[in-house]
């Protein structure tokens, strides 16, 4: 872990993002996402100073960055990182007995990584879909008007 | 009665596509615009009296117009940073209409004269980035974006940049502060960002409806938008529509539509057995209304205004007899504390104590001057601030205690709701 390095296209995408905006600056965030795409799901002290000697910025700005945005995971994740919403329309549909529900069926406390790998559970913010509540998101996919059974199902059926 | 000036064609998954919207009139109001006197754009926009949709209602071309003169490059920002608790509505039209929106920024960008424009996305939506992008690549390939654009000598670039997860980023000078690789902290007010936006640049930030209803605007005119709405709240407005509802979901009315009408007509009422208690009508920041309030009210700036709310993003969530308030307003206040971004003492410090003092009083330890330090904390919280992220947090609270107080009164009593089966959830 210690010699953290992006791929080939990695490279190049972080090249290109430097000259993609007004400043440099702005390359900042989809890099950090570059980072935690190709280091299984989070971004490690170590890939901090990789990507700051790599963008020629200091490692205390991207950090500043990085602890900034709840997207971004400064601890190991599962390979699918469940996000449930509970903010106040899916919390009036239950949202948090779902999160209680789910972390109980897959044996695993909220945020931590369960013991196979596969999966890290955490209760999230407002993710605009408080219409089809309740719902969560899974790495990049939402899955709404859950039950507690249709979301046990979905998990199950991941690799 | 749902008036789709903007929405009509929202059910159709192939107005998704440039050849789907195109088939559907698409564009045909941005070749009439590039015709046109960019001012004239501007001064009708302002006639139509068409306001911010993204939450404080400001109005568009008034806005447009505070751009210096001074010969400096623009910039032309669209806030797609939808995160107001209870609002999906730019969401929906970015996944079924996203040439809309670049219908609407690239007319919107020649009327302010901006050659480069970004759409700020948050980061958790996956399918409006993916979707916005692939448009953008169709628009790039007919000629709509790049340079002379359908011949009229203007050109004009635009690009989307995926947030990582912040409220605070959808106050504008939060969004600009992100966009230039920076934390999402909002920036002291003057100068304002039409004046010293993005990188100290002259900069207009817009809501992704806004920015949408332009279009109409400048294809019928501003009489004719104004036909729809009222005086002073003039065109139609989607509404997310959450909560205790039969039929949630996302509905364009006319402005001054009855609140009441919009639950029991377009969103098929309360659930069977339910009786309404509240709503929050334009996202969490807004102060709750009461059943009572509710029948008064109509989906406009003004008449929301007069009963102490705001219209919002039109974030309507619909809350039934079911529900504990004490138990919301502990989810809301949660919310706040995480979303402060804490550069404010007053924010920072007393969304952390409105968090902890609602959740002492769900955990059964309250005392009764408990509900009233909920109160005096927020008014302390108003007004002293960068942003409005703390006025946003204090109103709602000051709302729910005061309009339902027996309900805090009896948590702290008993140790539990007055409301029977609400369970408050530990998280």
């Amino acid at each position: 872990m210690a010699d953290f390095q992006l791929s080939a296209e990695g490279v190049e995408f972080v090249k290109a993002e430097l000259k993609r905006y007004e400043t440099p600056l702005s390359a900042v965030i989809p890099c950090l996402y570059r980072v935690q795409k190709e280091n299984q799901g989070w971004v490690s002290p170590e890939s901090v100073s990789y990507l700051s000697q790599l963008m020629d910025i200091p490692e205390a700005h991207i950090n500043e960055v990085l602890s900034f945005y709840t997207m971004f995971n400064r601890e190991p994740v599962g390979r699918h990182h469940v996000q449930v919403c509970c903010n106040i329309s899916c919390a009036m549909n239950g949202a948090r007995e779902l999160t209680h529900h789910l972390c109980k069926s897959f044996d695993v406390k909220e945020g931590e990584v369960s013991k196979d790998g596969k999966l890290t559970i955490t209760r999230v913010e407002c993710l605009g879909s408080c219409g089809t509540a309740p719902m969560m998101q899974i790495n990049d996919r939402y899955y709404e008007n859950l039950s507690p059974d249709s979301a046990v199902k979905i998990i199950k059926e991941l690799e | 009665m749902e008036i789709k000036l903007l929405s009509e064609h929202y059910d159709k998954p192939e107005y998704r596509s440039l050849e789907g919207y195109k088939k559907h009139d698409g564009y045909r109001v941005l070749a009439k615009a590039l015709k046109m006197d960019p001012k004239a754009i501007v001064e009708e926009v302002k006639a139509s009296g068409l306001r911010g949709r993204g939450g404080a209602g400001f109005p568009t071309g008034v806005k447009w117009g505070f751009l210096p003169d001074n010969g400096e490059p623009r910039y032309l920002l669209c806030n797609a940073d939808e995160g107001e608790p209870g609002t999906f509505k730019d969401r929906l039209m970015m996944e079924r209409a996203p040439h809309q929106l670049i219908e609407g920024m690239i007319i919107s960008a020649f009327a302010i004269g901006s050659k480069k424009s970004y759409i700020y996305i948050r980061g958790e939506y996956d399918d409006s980035i993916r979707i916005v992008r692939e448009a953008l690549k169709e628009a790039y390939s007919a000629g709509f974006l790049g340079q002379n654009i359908l011949g009229s000598g203007f050109d004009h670039d635009m690009d989307v940049y995926v947030g990582a997860g912040a409220y605070i980023c959808g106050e504008e000078t939060g969004m600009i502060s992100s966009l230039e690789g920076k934390k999402g902290q909002p920036k002291l007010k003057p100068p304002f960002p039409a004046v010293k936006g993005y990188l100290g640049k002259p900069t207009i930030v817009n809501n992704v409806e806004t920015l949408a209803a332009v279009i109409p605007v400048v294809d019928k005119g501003a009489q004719a938008y104004r036909q729809h709405g009222t005086e002073k709240s003039a065109g139609t407005k989607l509404f997310s529509v959450s909560g205790n509802v039969v039929k949630p979901g996302t509905y364009e009315v006319a402005l001054g539509y009855p609140l009441m009408d919009l639950i029991n007509n377009e969103c098929g009422g309360l659930k069977p057995g339910r009786k309404l208690k509240a709503v929050i009508p334009g996202g969490s920041s807004a102060p709750v209304l009461t059943a009572e309030e509710c029948a008064q009210a109509n989906m406009d700036y003004e008449s929301l205004a007069q009963l102490g709310s705001m219209l919002g993003s039109g974030a309507v969530i619909v809350i039934d007899d079911s529900n504990c308030m004490v138990d919301l307003l502990g989810v809301i206040m949660h919310f706040y504390h995480h979303e402060s971004c804490g550069q404010c003492t007053p924010c920072r410090e007393g969304t952390g104590w409105l968090n902890k003092i609602v959740h002492s009083v769900l955990s059964g330890q309250g005392r009764l001057q408990d509900i009233d330090l909920i109160v005096r904390v927020s008014e302390h919280m108003m007004g002293r601030t960068i942003c409005a992220l703390s006025d946003a947090a204090a109103l709602p609270a000051i709302s729910f205690v005061k309009k339902f107080r027996d309900e805090f009164e009896f948590y702290v009593r008993e140790g539990r709701s007055k409301v029977k089966g609400a369970a408050h959830v530990e998280m």
